[in-house]
């Protein structure tokens, strides 16, 4: 069923009784061409650029809880294509545009909404820093632009300038740069994915990989043993686990990461702004709630939930960057599992079982990745080969030292990221 | 959360930092091979559930060897890390 | 309309105003029982549909009555009328309307509101693409919000504060007193926390007796004994706002905030947030009330059944003059009786059930249901459905009752499920969710009042066998065991909206179109509609909702489940949780012994880490940076400069294993250095990058002194306790920071043996401390240390003396260096200097750069283990298509070089796949007399000579470069040795 604008009057006019699902609920049924586990964001756009790129639409996504309920729900809503090192810039570059015709595609408004990216530096080595990261964002054929103090005063003139204890040297916008609608992403895939004939099969818990003579043949899970010519674990924060089902250890840590909402307020932040001093990053919803994140809170977690500390210092930070914030209430925070991986980019790779596929180490900026994820994926669950966006995540990189892609420079340490 | 530092007694994670899982313990032999080392330097239990691992008190400068749960966040016992390293 | 002598409140008045318009209250007034005293019906607008909206409740659950509060840079959004105390001068305005609240535009919503509903944007505003930033969002986004910020800086008082105790107790009711009672007595240190500024809970709101005493008076017994006890910390004004790991909780203290800024002592913060750590708990938070969804139940006038008990017996007020009661349990009786009894007229109690009994005083409808309401900005009446008859009831005033939820949320901030209960209709906390956490009272569900009183004495024992300790014996006092009945009724069906969110304006009807387009979980419902996602996080709504959804979908209540009660209970504001970091206070700042001097003589201290270090030294007539810097690297290269370089990181290391450990954690070998020598250290990481780089002297057989960068200090020194406690405990070694203890000054440039000759007791030359030598030196009879090191490539020393005499040697060297042609020097000649002589920073040394990059990989011995020697063999790593430092010089003498700007062949187009390399560091050469720079480029090493072209994209800069080697000058070293 399309949505349009004059669709929403007629229903309207009909005390909106026309409304179908959004999706079906189907029973699994004995086998499938490719099992997606996992229904998060990056599983069900694998699920759609399957059926739609690939014609492969024999595929179930096996969710233990509801669909989108991992960190595409749980997110401060940030898309950007502003990595440096190749291997990311490439594929965020394509990410990007897949947001710019996300919503035409899936004919579902996800209010990506391009209001710039604003990120601040606070002395001479961070601005050469960012300058090598905005010009490798225009080598790559995205946009950035430098802009000197006076520069940030025009687009953020609510920043302490004056009394703080890391000036404000500059910043490096991103103008495409933005937010959108998280979960609205997640339910605008899994619509396109179920309307092109993928079972989207929620509270299905897979216990077990099935798997014979290094090949595998399909999962067990809580509601029976699915067969299946290939599998595709993407679990994100859950990616440890599931590998273990196929007696794989992979290289990550799980992480919780917050992030905090306030009341509604009139529009106040115009742009996305992150501080250059300490973790912290901050845009407006079109509801009106600060939306607002900071760091990890740097122990392991499954809690999806944080401490008080972090919570604190992500305030703190708010409050020396912009001290107009500091009567806004936090309505609500909360916690998601992020996986971590050995040089905070992500993996899309093939295992050393055939035909059992892996996609995680988002860390904690996999919401702009799923749909060149999910795209990228189903390329290489489809034919085999890695997509030519996404041939730098590879598995081994670790192990040989080739091509690692540490944009951070914090090394091998999965929380550093 | 509270982390029980064996010298200085319970005190409040922000006094804190989390060091890395147990596995840190288990530095291979510089021979020990490809295999060992990414082991060591990359590949994680990541275990949803009891977890041992190291947590540093910076005000003292220990390293404790702490019993944690990653589901619950309960926190059990905490050993000096040198009293349990070979 | 107040009722005189009514209530526990006192006879002096308090002016306030609302929206502009004077009004006046009494002490111990909240602002809303304050505007229902001067019969003020209308206070909000809802967030969707604008629709007028009233006071609701009379808590911190309130949806509807949210106000902004004070002026300027003080003005606070989204306050809740309920939980304001009013106070002189008190200024409130409403929120979320245009031009005025009567006539607000933007409730033409309201009428279209057929074509909003649950979600609908995610169906429309699609096209054409460019319409979406440029039209329908700023729409959208105008009409978002409730209220606004100032916009204005923070110029209010915050503070954060820590308190620890044996039990908290959360809540001052009756389970709540007697929990703390019971605690007290057994000696415990004990916090009671309440939100109110008055504590005792609804025994303040209800007409019952204790103890043969009315409850506010038992009340206030109890509180007396509690605040005569040492071990008993009374904290009113306090909302226990989040439960975290090991018993620790967040709390806000509203400690100014019911008087005007400024008006309690002018020291005391507007609020101060607290971190509570507990050994246990008593959760005796009480019960909220929830509405009953039916048609048109959110005009103002319409409020909780316990609310208008609240304000009539509590402040004195009715809320109406001709008052009818719904509900569709036993409590709503008592507001019925309460309210007669005060003589305010009961038109009419309408109870759901059938065969209910109830007082004489007025009109029952038993097995009714109220199906509309009218009246556009207030409640004038409702229509009810009676024995099968429709009847229309004059009425300014609805008491409605859906029964009562536990207040369980802090018990779901550690991921705990609450249990359905069905005898109460509602959820209850599931035990242990908390960890030493008890729940008393009706937060536990028990909602009569003697039930509560001995249920806080059950929890607090409970809380008490936590800490080991056994509990007295206390009473339990005489209170009535009032019944509590309840009948299932969440939607009552009619013609009309039924609200369950009156704030974020979601209906029954929104939760069906959910379920009919399948968003059936209850996580899906509540993102689509955004039931319980307004500012009181669904308090009063998210139960009935979630029995609207459990009914479309054909499921049961605890089936579909529940969301998630996440923290904080109440809005905390960013300025508390963020206290003390606004300006200056977000990090430390460390100052180096020679700071005032440095400022002293002008320069502009830049920050370095948690340091200030001074950038340049301005003489009279230099107008730019530059002017200085080049003056001070041409002193520097020709007489003498004076720097200080205490913030790098200095840690001693003692022991028979000092060497063992520095050959451990050095890329080099450490065990063969000479004594009274020093060498340059390259640090790894496990991983086998290059960590940090620094010198290290051997000062005895058995001590070295390391040096750090400034910035990895802290990081190396909590590396070298992870290696000598994890990974080789048996080294014999002690290693400690001294950064603090001493203060060190470089002193280079040709006559910097002269000018240390000025201050040293005896004499040094090149025989006594040639170059990478150390020794113990006496610096004007103070025991210091020298060491002849260089980061200029000039001849140099460091010399260290103790901190407490460092300002006065800097003085002095200063001094004696302006006698010998020199002077100090800052940040920006010394990047130049070491620029120059192709040092590496960590520009260079950024966390992805190799020995093999940096043309140091024949430093990592292969004679010994050391950390980072075994993965810095990767083949990866040792590619020779990799980046490797280069020098970089303008082909043309004026060319520009700009760091960050990267690099490619010169006839090459600059984008991403033709990207050969990037420039870490430039600098003008006053020395060169042109600019150099620093970079990484692929093949870098084999590639000096070879043109290449800097591209700056954001500076639009390209200039031909010609590739060289790193050290551009005095390649040799022949000065260092001078």
């Amino acid at each position: 069923m399309g949505y349009s604008g004059l669709r929403v009057i007629w229903e309207g006019l009909r005390g909106q009784t026309g409304w179908k699902p959004m999706w079906r609920d189907p029973t699994p049924k004995a086998e499938y061409d490719v099992i997606i586990i996992g229904g998060g964001g990056h599983g069900l756009s694998t699920a759609y650029y399957l059926a739609k790129m690939h014609g492969i639409t024999n595929v179930a996504v096996l969710e233990k809880g509801y669909l989108g309920g991992g960190n595409v729900g749980r997110n401060t809503t940030i898309v950007r294509a502003n990595y440096f090192l190749p291997g990311n810039s490439e594929f965020y570059s394509h990410s990007l545009k897949l947001w710019e015709g996300l919503e035409a595609d899936l004919n579902y408004n996800v209010m990506h909404s391009q209001r710039g990216l604003i990120n601040l530096f606070h002395s001479d080595g961070q601005r050469d820093a960012f300058v090598r990261r905005g010009n490798a964002m225009i080598n790559q054929g995205d946009d950035a632009v430098l802009l000197d103090r006076e520069g940030v005063r025009k687009y953020l003139p609510y920043l302490d300038f004056d009394n703080v204890r890391f000036p404000i040297y500059g910043g490096l916008l991103h103008p495409r740069g933005g937010t959108a609608r998280h979960d609205a992403v997640a339910w605008g895939y899994a619509r396109g994915a179920d309307s092109r004939g993928v079972d989207l099969i929620q509270n299905c818990e897979v216990t077990g990989i099935d798997i014979e003579n290094g090949v595998v043949k399909g999962v067990q899970t809580t509601r029976g043993a699915i067969r299946a010519k290939k599998v595709a674990m993407v679990t994100a924060g859950r990616s440890g686990q599931v590998a273990a089902l196929a007696g794989m250890r992979l290289p990550v840590e799980s992480h919780v990461l917050q992030a905090f909402v306030t009341e509604g307020l009139k529009p106040v932040i115009d742009h996305v702004v992150s501080f250059g001093m300490g973790h912290f990053y901050i845009s407006q919803s079109d509801k009106g709630g600060l939306v607002f994140g900071g760091d990890i809170d740097f122990y392991p977690s499954y809690a999806a939930r944080g401490n008080l500390p972090m919570k604190e210092h992500v305030m703190d930070a708010a409050m020396t960057l912009m001290p107009m914030i500091g009567k806004a209430k936090v309505l609500r925070s909360w916690g998601g599992i992020m996986d971590m991986s050995p040089d905070g980019s992500p993996i899309i790779d093939r295992t050393h079982v055939d035909g059992l596929f892996v996609n995680y180490g988002w860390n904690y900026g996999g919401f702009k990745a799923v749909p060149a994820s999910g795209y990228a994926y189903a390329h290489l669950i489809a034919t085999g080969a890695p997509h030519e966006t996404a041939a730098g995540f590879r598995l081994d990189r670790f192990r040989t030292g080739q091509g690692i892609i540490d944009e951070e420079g914090t090394g091998s340490q999965h929380n550093l990221h | 959360m509270r982390i029980n530092c064996p010298h200085c007694g319970t005190r409040d994670r922000r006094e804190f930092t989390w060091s890395g899982a147990d596995v840190a313990l288990n530095r291979p032999a510089p021979d020990a091979g490809e295999a060992a080392w990414d082991d060591y330097v990359h590949l994680r239990e990541n275990p949803a559930g009891a977890s041992r691992e190291l947590w540093y008190h910076d005000p003292c400068g220990t390293f404790a060897l702490v019993e944690r749960d990653t589901v619950t966040h309960l926190v059990g016992d905490a050993v000096l890390a040198e009293k349990v390293a070979r | 309309m107040r009722i005189e002598g009514h209530g526990l409140i006192g006879p002096g008045t308090v002016d306030f105003s609302f929206d502009g318009k004077r009004l006046q209250g009494r002490e111990g007034d909240t602002l809303a029982s304050a505007l229902l005293a001067n019969d003020v019906r209308l206070v909000g607008r809802s967030f969707k549909y604008h629709r007028p909206r009233g006071i609701l409740t009379a808590g911190p659950e309130e949806p509807n009555a949210l106000v902004s509060v004070g002026q300027g840079a003080g003005l606070v959004p989204n306050v809740r009328a309920t939980q304001q105390e009013l106070f002189a001068g008190l200024a409130a305005r409403s929120q979320n309307r245009w031009p005025s609240l009567e006539r607000d535009v933007m409730s033409v919503n309201d009428l279209i509101s057929p074509f909003l509903g649950a979600g609908f944007y995610y169906k429309t505003f699609m096209w054409p693409r460019a319409f979406w930033e440029r039209l329908y969002e700023p729409i959208i986004r105008r009409a978002a919000g409730l209220g606004a910020l100032s916009g204005q800086t923070n110029g209010e008082p915050y503070e954060k504060a820590f308190a620890f105790c044996d039990v908290l107790v959360i809540g001052s009711g009756p389970a709540g007193l007697m929990a703390a009672l019971t605690a007290a007595r057994a000696g415990a240190d004990v916090i009671l926390a309440d939100e109110d500024a008055r504590m005792g809970g609804r025994m303040l709101a209800e007409v019952e007796d204790v103890d043969g005493i009315p409850s506010h008076e038992w009340v206030g017994e109890v509180l007396a004994e509690l605040a005569a006890l040492p071990n008993v910390r009374l904290m009113a004004r306090t909302t226990v706002t989040g439960a975290y790991d090991q018993g620790t909780f967040g709390a806000l203290e509203r400690v100014a905030l019911h008087a005007a800024p400024g008006a309690v002592s002018g020291a005391a913060p507007r609020e101060c947030f607290w971190r509570i750590v507990a050994k246990a708990s008593v959760l005796a938070a009480g019960a909220l009330e929830r509405p009953i969804a039916f048609p048109n139940n959110d005009r103002p006038g319409i409020m909780m059944a316990g609310a208008v008990r609240a304000y009539l017996n509590r402040w004195g007020v009715a809320p109406g003059k001709e008052v009818t009661v719904f509900g569709n349990n036993d409590d709503a009786h008592r507001t019925a009786r309460d309210l007669a009894a005060a003589g305010v007229k009961v038109v009419g109690l309408i109870d759901s059930r059938d065969g209910v009994t109830s007082g004489s005083d007025y009109p029952v409808f038993t097995g009714s249901t109220v199906i509309g309401t009218a009246g556009r900005l207030g409640l004038e009446h409702i229509t009810i459905r009676h024995n099968g008859g429709i009847r229309r009831i004059r009425t300014d005033c609805l008491a409605m009752s859906g029964g009562w939820n536990p207040t369980v949320h802090l018990t779901c901030h550690m991921n705990g499920r609450p249990v359905w209960e069905p005898e109460i209709l509602s959820f209850v906390p599931r035990p242990g969710s908390i960890p030493g956490m008890v729940v008393a009272g009706s937060a536990n569900g028990v909602f009569a009042t003697h039930g509560c009183l001995a249920d806080g004495i059950r929890a607090a024992t409970e809380a008490l066998a936590v800490l080991g300790v056994s509990a007295p014996q206390v009473e339990v006092p005489e209170a009535e065991e009032r019944p509590y009945a309840i009948s299932a009724l969440w939607a009552v069906e009619g013609k009309g909206r039924k609200w369950l969110d009156f704030q974020n304006d979601v209906h029954v009807k929104d939760i069906r179109l959910a379920a009919q387009e399948n968003f059936a979980s209850v996580e899906h419902m509540k993102r689509y509609t955004t039931q319980g996602m307004a500012t009181d996080q669904g308090k009063s709504s998210n139960v009935a909702a979630l029995a609207v959804l459990a009914d479309a979908t054909g499921r049961g209540i605890p089936e579909t489940g529940t969301t998630t009660f996440r923290p904080p209970y109440v809005p905390v504001s960013i300025a508390a949780m963020g206290a003390g970091s606004q300006g200056k206070g977000f990090a430390p700042e460390r100052f180096t012994t020679s700071h005032g001097a440095s400022v002293a003589l002008g320069a502009p201290m830049i920050e370095a880490g948690l340091w200030y270090r001074p950038s340049y030294f301005p003489k009279p007539g230099e107008t730019t940076w530059r002017e200085a810097c080049d003056r001070e690297v041409a002193m520097v290269r020709s007489a003498v400069g004076v720097c200080d370089v205490s913030t790098l990181g200095k840690i001693d290391i003692q022991g028979p294993d000092a060497a063992a450990l520095l050959d451990f954690v050095y890329a080099n070998t450490f065990s063969s250095l000479k004594v009274g020598k020093v060498r340059y250290g390259l640090m790894l990481r496990e991983d086998g990058y290059v960590m940090d780089d620094g010198t290290t002297a051997r000062l005895a057989d058995t001590h070295y002194v390391m040096t750090t960068t400034t910035a990895a200090a802290g990081l190396v020194m909590r590396h070298l306790d992870f290696v000598s406690q994890v990974l080789r405990p048996d080294l014999d070694v002690q290693i400690v920071s001294v950064t603090e203890s001493w203060a060190q000054f470089s002193v280079a440039g040709p006559k910097a043996r002269e000018l240390l000759n000025t201050i040293l007791d005896t004499p040094t030359d090149d025989a006594a401390m040639p170059y990478m030598g150390c020794g113990p030196v006496m610096v004007s009879g103070v025991a210091g240390r020298l060491f002849r090191i260089s980061f200029s490539g000039e001849m140099a020393y460091e010399v260290a003396v103790p901190a407490d005499y460092g300002e006065s040697l800097y003085r002095l060297l200063v001094a004696q260096a302006e006698v010998l042609g020199g002077g100090p020097y800052g940040m920006e000649a010394l990047n130049v200097l070491r620029i120059e002589k192709g040092f590496i920073t960590h520009a260079e040394i950024h966390g992805r750069t190799t020995a093999f990059d940096i043309g140091m990989d024949r430093m990592v011995s292969l004679k010994k283990d050391c950390i980072g020697q075994t993965m810095s063999r990767r083949p990866g790593l040792l590619d020779d298509n990799l980046e490797q430092l280069v020098g970089l010089r303008p082909v043309a003498a004026a060319g520009q070089l700009t760091a960050g700007a990267h690099l490619f062949e010169e006839k090459a187009e600059a984008v991403r796949v033709n990207d050969q390399g990037y420039v870490t560091s430039v600098c003008h050469s006053p020395t060169l007399g042109r600019m150099i720079g620093l970079g990484f480029l692929k093949d870098g090493r084999a590639r000096h000579g070879e043109t290449v072209r800097l591209v700056d994209h954001l500076r639009k800069i390209e200039t031909l470069c010609e590739v060289c080697d790193p050290v551009f000058f005095d390649p040799e070293g022949g000065r260092l040795r001078g």
